[in-house]
This record gives C-alpha cells, structure tokens and sequence, in this order.
C-alpha cells in the first residue's frame, strides 16, 4: 500500500506509518486525557478548515467557469467517494476486531489463520488488490461456481462498487487488526485476570473490560487509517469506479484544463481530510475517563 | 456427617516452562479458615493462590474447590464466581466509576438487575467506608482505597471464598491499616480467606494458620504464633529472622 507521508502539522495527532509496523499506541503519555491541551491551539486548526472552504466558494463564485462547472460535474464522484469510504471504515473495524483478536488467540489455528491474513495483505500493494478483486475475483467465482454446479455463482455479475468495498476492507482490515491487537496487549493483563477472576467469560471480559479502554487507547491510530482511507479510495477510479478522481479524469479529457480540474480535485480531497482530522482531534479530547 | 474442605489441593505440581514453580503442593482448607501464607519471593506463593482459581492452569494433581474438580472449561467461571480475587496491583476497571467496578461482574455473570445490583454495590462500598467516592474514577482515589473498592468489587459476587495476593504491599504504610482493617473484619464474619501477605500482625490477629512455603513447596506450617516464635524447620528460621529484621 503506498503510504503517502502526512504533513507534518498533523505529527500530534496522527503519527506517519512506515509500511511495516504499527507502533504501539502508547498510553503513558497522556494523549488521551484532555486538559493538557491549550483550546485555542485545537480549534486554531478549524480556520484552516473555513479557509480552505472560502477559498473554493470564492473560485466557484468569482470564476464559475470552469470552478464551478468543475464542482457541479464532479459532485457526484465526491459523494461516491464519501461513501465509500464510510462504507468500507464499518467494515474495516469490524475485520479490525476479529483479525485483532485472532492475532492473539491462544488457538494456533485462529492464530495461524490471522497472521497469515495480516503478513499476506500486508506484502501487496492496494491498488493491484483492488485490480485484482475487480478483474480477477469474479472470474474465479464464475469459474469456481461452474466447476460445482451452482447457477448463482457461475452467473456471478461483477459490482464494481461491492468489489471496490471489498479490496479495501480486505485490505485495511489487515493493518486495522494489528492496531488493534496492538491497543489490546498494551491493556494490562491484570485487567482481564480482575475480569475473569469474577467469573466473567473470555468475551464478557473483551466487551465490557479490554476493547473499552483498549479503543480509546486506539483512536489516534484507529483516525489515522479513516484519513489515509479517504485518500486512497482515489485508487478505485482504477477500477471503473466514477468516484472523484475519475471524475476528474472525464472533465478534464473533455474539456482540456488540468490545472483548473485538478486543483479543484486536490482541493475537495484535502477539505474531506481536513474537517474529518478535525472531527477526530474532537471525538479524541472526548473520550478521556478522568473527568 | 464431617463437611469436606471447602479447598483440597492434591500433589499439585505447576511447570512454566522449565520452572517447576510448584513441587507437590498437598493442602486442604476448611470453610471458615483464614490461611496466611508466607514466603520469600519466587517461592510459588501467587501461583498458588492463581491456581485455586484457574488463573493459572496447574500441570498435575488435583485442585477441587466447593467440591468442584477444578479441570474442565465448563466449570471455571463456575468456581470464578464463587472465588474472590483481590490483587497486589488492584487491578480495578479504570474505564469504570467505583460504582460501574462493583456492579460490572453481578450484572453480567451473576445477572442481577441494575436496581438490585447498585444496592447491593453501595452496601458493600459503605462496608469498606468509601460509599461517597461511589461515582470517582478508581485514578483519582489514593492506593489504599482503590483497593478497598477491589475488595467490595470481589464481595459483590457473594464469593465463599476470598484470595488475597500482597493486597498491601504496593501501599504506602499509613494506608496499609485500612485495607488490614477491612479484612479483618471479613475474617470475623466467617469468610474463608487464603491471604498471601508478610502482615505479621494481621496474621497473628486473624488467621487460625499459617503456612511457609519455600521453592514450590510447603515447607512448615501451624498457628501463626506457632510458626512466628517457634519455626522448627532451619529455612523457615532464616527467612523469619529477616522479614522480622526488617
Ligand atoms: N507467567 C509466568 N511465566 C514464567 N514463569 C513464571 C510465571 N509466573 C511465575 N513464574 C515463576 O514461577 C516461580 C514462582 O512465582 P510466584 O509468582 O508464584 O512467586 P511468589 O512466591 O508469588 O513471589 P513474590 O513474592 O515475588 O510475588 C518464580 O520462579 C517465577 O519466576
Ligand atoms: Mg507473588
């Protein structure tokens, strides 16, 4: 997966990945406690967010051809893109849990099964899984479907927008479990003893004793995943899917005016990433228990 | 018609790894007793206590608590529920108020109402005397009364028995007293305890035994003002001369 660097204004709240390891969410330092943050430091960062916002209603309002034209055309490929991404992070958290719990099963084949999935998923870039989820995979439906006889799968019609969800809930659903299995061992294993001890199950105790404090342990991270993830469901216009990249690929083989069609493109994409940065720097601060 | 021990541990042996960390441990605890068990680090002392509770699976032998074989899955949270556990660390749910702490476990495993539940929660925090931190989270109260709520948290299940592993060694010594005086006052009511600490005085004021262990086995054992002035084994005389030192 290519792992475009943040920039660095972001370092606080959303460390870079290094493409191999999730660092472990630390917990010592205080991040998720709030109160020993200046306010005015944190909302500071809304202004960039209104800024980028007046900055496109002035082009679309001072020069509204191409702007927006540009807008107008592409509007419907932002909110694929939207979706897509909201769609595809439910799932990833949910794979997320399950891969996290399975990485440290004590059952070796659960343990086997996880670890295999994650170093797989992991070792191949995203866009040529998600190829190979649009062009490959329902190919080998069709023809596994064939080869035992089961009409439904041999008529398997491709979804471009089911097999995009699925290349990358598959494949951020592997570097979600490791951030989870990560927030999940820094738990201290005195918690779960004190869980058991009182009866409680193996899932009793994950529900309501290790994944509550184990989730905030994981925000940052867990936030840092949603950002990259609106930045790389880009790749889907790879995939035939009319998202807002590809919309502005169409506008601008139609009407020839790359600098005008990409910058308003670049600029959609960063006020996604910017307003949802901000929405997670607020879910962060409100999610201390020492109140 | 003579009740059998509430606890009877059989020639049980526990191996991490290469430690044989306990060699044949034979002891049987009657309801009602209040044991003491003492002994220099490493000695085997919280694998034991972890053992009567399947925090720790035991190797060989045998382990039945309130007539319970203590072996198959099945059954664990079963004896769990009738086995309190209180921790050298506390170990309280930090994510939790002191009142969510106590209720936590009586609503999920024992599925009691939350009406019933919280009763019975803030009962139990005025016992231990801190019903009015009942909605502190367990980081803004001092070492001494988080574990105090760890010992209510553990009662809150109506255990039979209570486990106490150095409930208060990681405290500073004024806040020791609190904790001893808790416990103290459970032993008076007839709760069976098998408390491991090097509380001397708590010891010689509640507990009807006293146990050395020493590398995995239990070396010598008796009433504790037996065991403290007249040890007859050398390695008990040792290791009492320098805790008593100190
Ligand atoms: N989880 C574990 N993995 C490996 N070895 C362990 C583990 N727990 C305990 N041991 C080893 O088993 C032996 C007994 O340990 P145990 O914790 O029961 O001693 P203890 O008497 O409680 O000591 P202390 O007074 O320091 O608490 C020690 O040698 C210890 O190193
Ligand atoms: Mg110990």
């Amino acid at each position: 997966m290519p792992a475009p660097s943040f920039p660095k204004y972001f370092g606080r709240v959303f460390g870079g990945r290094d493409g191999k390891s999730v660092p472990p969410p630390d917990k010592g330092d205080f991040k998720l406690i709030p109160g020993n943050e200046l306010p005015s430091q944190m909302d500071a960062w809304w202004w960039l967010v209104g800024a980028v916002v007046l900055l496109i209603a002035l082009l679309m309002i001072f020069k509204p051809d191409p702007y927006l034209k540009i807008v107008r055309f592409v509007s419907d490929g932002l909110w694929i893109t939207i979706l897509l991404t909201v769609i595809s992070f439910v799932f990833i958290l949910i794979v997320g849990i399950i891969g996290g719990l399975g990485r440290i099963a004590k059952n070796p084949v659960i343990h086997f099964l996880a670890t295999i999935y994650v170093e797989c998923v992991r070792g191949i870039p995203l866009l040529v899984q998600l190829i190979w989820w649009y062009f490959a995979a329902p190919v080998a439906i069709q023809s596994f479907g064939k080869w035992i006889n089961f009409a439904p799968m041999a008529e398997y019609r491709s979804n471009a927008f089911v097999l995009a969800v699925v290349g990358l809930v598959v494949c951020y659903g592997a570097y979600m479990s490791e951030i989870f299995r990560a927030g999940i061992q820094s738990i201290h294993k005195g918690q779960i003893e004190a869980a058991r001890s009182q009866g409680m199950t193996y899932m009793q105790a994950m529900r309501y004793v290790i994944l509550p404090q184990a989730i905030r342990v994981v925000l940052p991270p867990v936030g840092n995943e949603f950002i990259m993830l609106i930045k790389d469901t880009s790749l889907v216009s790879a995939v035939a899917m009319a998202d807002l990249t590809r919309r502005g690929r169409e506008y601008m083989s139609a009407h020839m005016n790359p600098i005008e069609t990409w910058t308003m493109v670049a600029l959609l994409y960063l006020i996604l990433t910017l307003f949802f940065t901000r929405v997670l720097v607020w879910l962060e601060k409100n999610r201390g228990y020492e109140k | 018609m003579t009740e059998a021990p509430i606890i009877q541990i059989q020639d049980v042996h526990k191996y991490f790894g290469r430690v044989h960390a306990l060699r044949g441990i034979t002891l049987n605890i009657n309801a009602g007793e209040v044991v003491v068990i003492l002994g220099p680090s490493g000695s085997g002392k919280s694998t034991l206590l972890r053992c009567i509770n399947h925090l720790e699976v035991y190797n060989t032998g045998k382990i039945i608590v309130d007539n319970i074989l203590l072996k198959s899955a099945q059954n664990i949270n079963t004896v769990r529920r009738e086995v309190g556990m209180v921790f050298q660390q506390f170990n309280l749910f930090p994510h939790l108020t002191v009142l969510d702490n106590v209720t936590l476990a009586q609503k999920i495993v024992r599925k009691r109402d939350p009406a019933e539940a919280k009763k019975i929660a803030l009962d139990l925090l005025k016992k231990v005397g801190i019903e009015h931190k009942f909605d502190c989270y367990p980081g803004q109260l001092s070492g001494g009364q988080q574990q105090r709520v760890a010992i209510a948290r553990a009662l809150a299940m109506n255990p039979k028995i209570m486990l106490f592993d150095e409930p208060t060694s990681a405290l500073d010594p004024e806040m020791i007293k609190e904790v001893l005086d808790v416990m103290l006052a459970l032993a008076k009511e007839g709760m069976t305890m098998v408390v491991v600490s090097h509380e001397m005085g708590f010891a010689r004021a509640a507990a009807s035994r006293a146990i050395f262990m020493d590398e995995g086995q239990i070396i010598e054992q008796g009433p504790p003002e037996q065991l403290f002035s007249a040890p007859t084994q050398e390695r008990t005389k040792l290791f009492l001369s320098k805790v008593l030192q100190i």
